[in-house]
């Protein structure tokens, strides 16, 4: 048998069947980490800013230990790596990159979008960010830094962007509804309506 | 040895590819670039013997700053990059 030959759906099934066997993941664990990767998407990372921008307490604890903070909003986290916040404020402007493959906050963000994992961002981010935020139609005045975190190894990033203007006296749902994958990137800043 | 915040250290100018078969996670642009510790994010097992199922002993993980200008030929300014490094790739300076 080749195993590069035979077909996925077999496969599968036979290794899942194996790992039931031998007592290492259960069908429950499977269900229970398909239903998690299924539910992880930019809402909750979404839901996490919302939160910081209402509630000061909630937002130190999601810069002291971002993982512990989407744990207290229900965002599973159970096996996933640690989570760092990078806060955006009017000196620093914060972009995340990883150039060796395509780590990501998962559990915040879901999926990594196709644009983040392409060599032309992953090269232009830490060689001309400035450059790269044109594209985006983002602009960072001249003053304040840019700050590109190359995520190498084992924590992975998301950004706490700035509370955009005219957002004044908005409920946490409204405001999570403004907060875009990008935002939480670096690649985009959020914006009121 | 732990490195304190603010310690300036130099990234090794090493290219253990050009020996073998390695799992490097210092990106290639920043070997021999001289940044500033800004925290120790916790000691983490050595990926480079994890990825061939090697025993990995934890070694000490760091957020590490860099100005853009001493990375791209002083270009960049005020920009920078901050990237997590193993503490067996930084030198003290």
């Amino acid at each position: 048998m080749n195993i590069l030959e035979t077909d996925g759906e077999r496969l599968l099934l036979a290794i899942r069947g194996l790992l039931a066997q031998k007592g290492i993941v259960s069908p429950a664990e499977i269900a229970e980490r398909i239903a998690i990767t299924d539910n992880a998407s930019p809402g909750q990372g979404a839901r996490m800013v919302a939160k910081a921008w209402t509630d000061p307490e909630y937002k130190a604890s999601m810069l002291a230990d971002g993982a512990k903070a989407a744990e207290a909003l229900n965002i599973p986290m159970r096996g996933m790596p640690p989570l760092g916040v990078l806060e955006n404020t009017p000196e620093v402007h914060n972009l995340v990159v990883c150039t060796l493959c395509s780590c990501y906050p998962r559990a915040v963000l879901g999926y990594p979008p196709f644009w983040y994992k392409s060599a032309a961002y992953r090269s232009k981010a830490v060689r001309d960010p400035r450059g790269l935020l044109a594209e985006w139609k983002t602009t960072i005045a001249p003053d304040v830094k840019i700050r590109v975190v190359d995520s190498t190894a084992d924590y992975r990033w998301m950004v706490l962007p700035m509370r955009p203007a005219g957002t004044e006296g908005w409920t946490p749902e409204q405001l999570a509804a403004i907060v875009r994958e990008g935002d939480m990137v670096g690649v985009t800043v959020p914006a009121a309506g | 040895m732990t490195l304190d915040a603010g310690a300036t250290v130099r990234v090794k100018d090493d290219w253990p590819e050009a020996r073998g078969p390695v799992h490097i996670r210092t990106p290639h642009y920043i070997r021999g670039r001289t940044g500033t510790i800004v925290r120790h994010l916790g000691d983490f097992p050595n990926p480079e013997d994890l990825a061939f199922a090697r025993p990995a002993a934890a070694s000490p993980l760091y957020h590490v700053a860099f100005p853009m200008t001493g990375v791209w030929n002083g270009q960049g300014a005020p920009d920078e990059l901050l990237i997590e490094l193993y503490g067996h790739w930084l030198d003290p300076v």
